[in-house]
């Protein structure tokens, strides 16, 4: 049983700013981030499928206390955005701290580029996530 | 399934960064318990232990192995439970169910966290374990990071001004201190106002200091035993009528369901079911309040005050003692303390203890006949809800 779209597959792919999913070829559910199984009903039978990286904001947070080793990063603001094609990702958002208000969620993002933590003698590597901002 | 007790309890005051190792702080803690009942070491069939981040607070593994070799349970079969927060929970329910099966008849179940002894840096790392390395981490989510954006998913979904929110999570704080004050167990034990709370640091937006439960060291342990041994043991055995646990994905995974945590609504359903009561039976409850905002979702999950208004009840009192479920009377995480390898025990000692009117009058449930534990692990990926009725 291989697994479809693994992790260091998903990470190579959204350095180069393609954010990968799969679709399922049983129920056509889109299952993000990556597993072996559909997110729906199961099924092993996915194909790969690249996003369009939009979506809406859900929820967010600004945060003040990191980390060890990350402490360079802070203040930055963390999203949850629901994906137009239905999955929630997290990622970030490049904004003013005293922007990142209530009013963000519900806004409209796309995917920006990528962004890369380089990893630290946890990680087992390093690890992109997406950098969106505000459509116009 | 035979009638489940538990007979002896004991907690090790909860607290910051201190020297006593995990082994001796657990050792304490069981010694304790096994005297509370009776017993002695050789009376011990299994132990269940829970421990999350002994690697990397104390570069300990296998210290269930070590700790029942220290206390003189030599040669027991013993696991090591790791759940997150949820952990000693989980400890319980297994040896709660290990009993009831008829397998065991007298064990040991529990746990014990240096979570303090780490640090903010190394903890707060450590505590992002439980979220998703590839697909959260990444992004920098931190444990506080977690719940911050439930506290504004939540505020979203409810309609509640942010600020309004903020007040209600407040006043969930000041309760917990206020009944912290009474428990010389208890972590952080401070007099703390609603202005105090919203005068504090930002630790991640919406959350401030006192928002957060501590980290904290600690160990808690309790002995279970069938009905008919128990009650040779003790004259208040207190029965665990219902065990309920769930798992859920990361947060993303969980997506649309959110703020509302799944898991949680289908362990305490479990453990309602089992117990053959529902949410207005119960006289207390600890809860898991790793913040502010997490009360609010745990007792909305649990059944206690409809979606969207838990906040209110807390306003009102009805989360406090003397109201329609006592809330926390421990002082919760926020204030007793949350060493995450212990704290479900703890939970068990608490409710243990007041259903046996045996904690400071400060504190007391009047009249407690039915409590209820809960314990939620990492990005609500782990919930363990445990109902415990007097006995005598």
């Amino acid at each position: 049983m291989e697994y479809k779209l693994t992790f260091k597959a998903y990470n190579e792919a959204l350095k180069q700013n393609k954010l990968l999913g799969l679709k399922c070829q049983d129920c056509g559910a889109i299952t993000a981030p990556p597993k072996i199984a559909c997110s729906k009903c199961t099924s092993n039978n996915l194909e790969i499928t690249q996003l369009k990286g939009s979506g809406t904001i859900k929820t967010f947070t600004t945060v003040n206390v990191t980390s060890e080793g990350r402490e360079g990063e802070v203040p930055y603001t963390i999203v949850m955005v629901g994906l137009d094609e239905g999955p929630w990702l997290m990622g970030n958002i490049e904004i003013d701290p005293q922007k990142a208000t209530m009013d963000i969620i519900g806004k409209r993002v796309k995917m920006l580029q990528s962004k890369v933590f380089p990893g630290d003698k946890y990680s087992a590597g390093d690890g992109a996530r997406p950098l969106f901002g505000f459509e116009a | 399934m035979r009638k489940v007790a538990v007979v002896g309890v004991a907690q090790t005051k909860f607290s910051g960064s201190q020297e006593k190792t995990e082994v001796e702080l657990f050792a304490e803690a069981a010694t304790e318990a096994i005297q509370a009942s009776s017993l002695k070491p050789k009376d011990i069939q299994a132990a269940f232990v829970g421990n999350v981040l002994g690697d990397f607070s104390e570069g300990q593994g296998t210290v269930q192995a070590f700790a029942v070799e220290n206390i003189g349970c030599f040669n027991i079969p013993t696991n090591r439970y790791e759940g997150a927060c949820a952990s000693a929970s989980m400890a319980v329910r297994d040896a709660f169910m290990w009993v009831a099966s008829g397998f065991y008849d007298i064990v040991l179940a529990g746990g014990v966290e240096r979570a303090a002894t780490m640090g903010t840096a190394l903890a707060t790392r450590t505590f992002a374990m439980f979220s998703d390395s590839r697909y959260e981490f990444p992004a920098g989510i931190t444990f506080p990071g977690v719940f911050a954006m439930l506290a504004h998913l939540y505020a979203a979904k409810y309609n509640i001004p942010i600020k309004k929110l903020k007040e209600q999570m407040a006043i969930v704080s000041v309760q917990s201190y206020k009944y912290g004050m009474h428990n010389p167990r208890a972590h952080l034990r401070k007099e703390v106002k609603v202005e105090d709370v919203l005068k504090s640091f930002m630790v991640a937006t919406p959350l401030q200091l006192h928002d957060c439960c501590p980290f904290s060291d600690g160990a808690a342990a309790v002995i279970l035993a069938p009905e008919d041994v128990a009650k040779k043991l003790t004259n208040k055995p207190v029965y665990i009528i219902g065990a309920g646990q769930a798992s859920s994905g990361p947060l993303v995974s969980q997506g649309d369901y959110l703020p509302r945590i799944k898991a949680r609504e289908l362990s305490s359903k479990r453990a309602y079911d089992m117990a053959g009561v529902g949410p207005e039976d119960i006289d207390l409850c600890e809860l898991h309040d790793c913040f502010s905002i997490a009360s609010i979702l745990a007792a909305e999950g649990m059944g206690f005050f409809e979606f969207g208004k838990a906040g209110e009840a807390w306003e009102k009192g009805e989360a406090a003692i003397g109201g329609k479920v006592a809330i926390n009377p421990s002082g919760g995480l926020k204030s007793k303390g949350h060493p995450i390898g212990a704290t479900g025990a703890g939970q068990v000692y608490e409710i243990v203890k007041q259903l046996r009117g045996e904690v400071e009058p400060g504190r007391l449930v009047e009249g407690a006949k039915i409590g209820m534990t809960d314990t939620l692990g990492g990005d609500a990926t782990t919930v363990v809800n445990m109902i415990l009725r007097k006995g005598w």
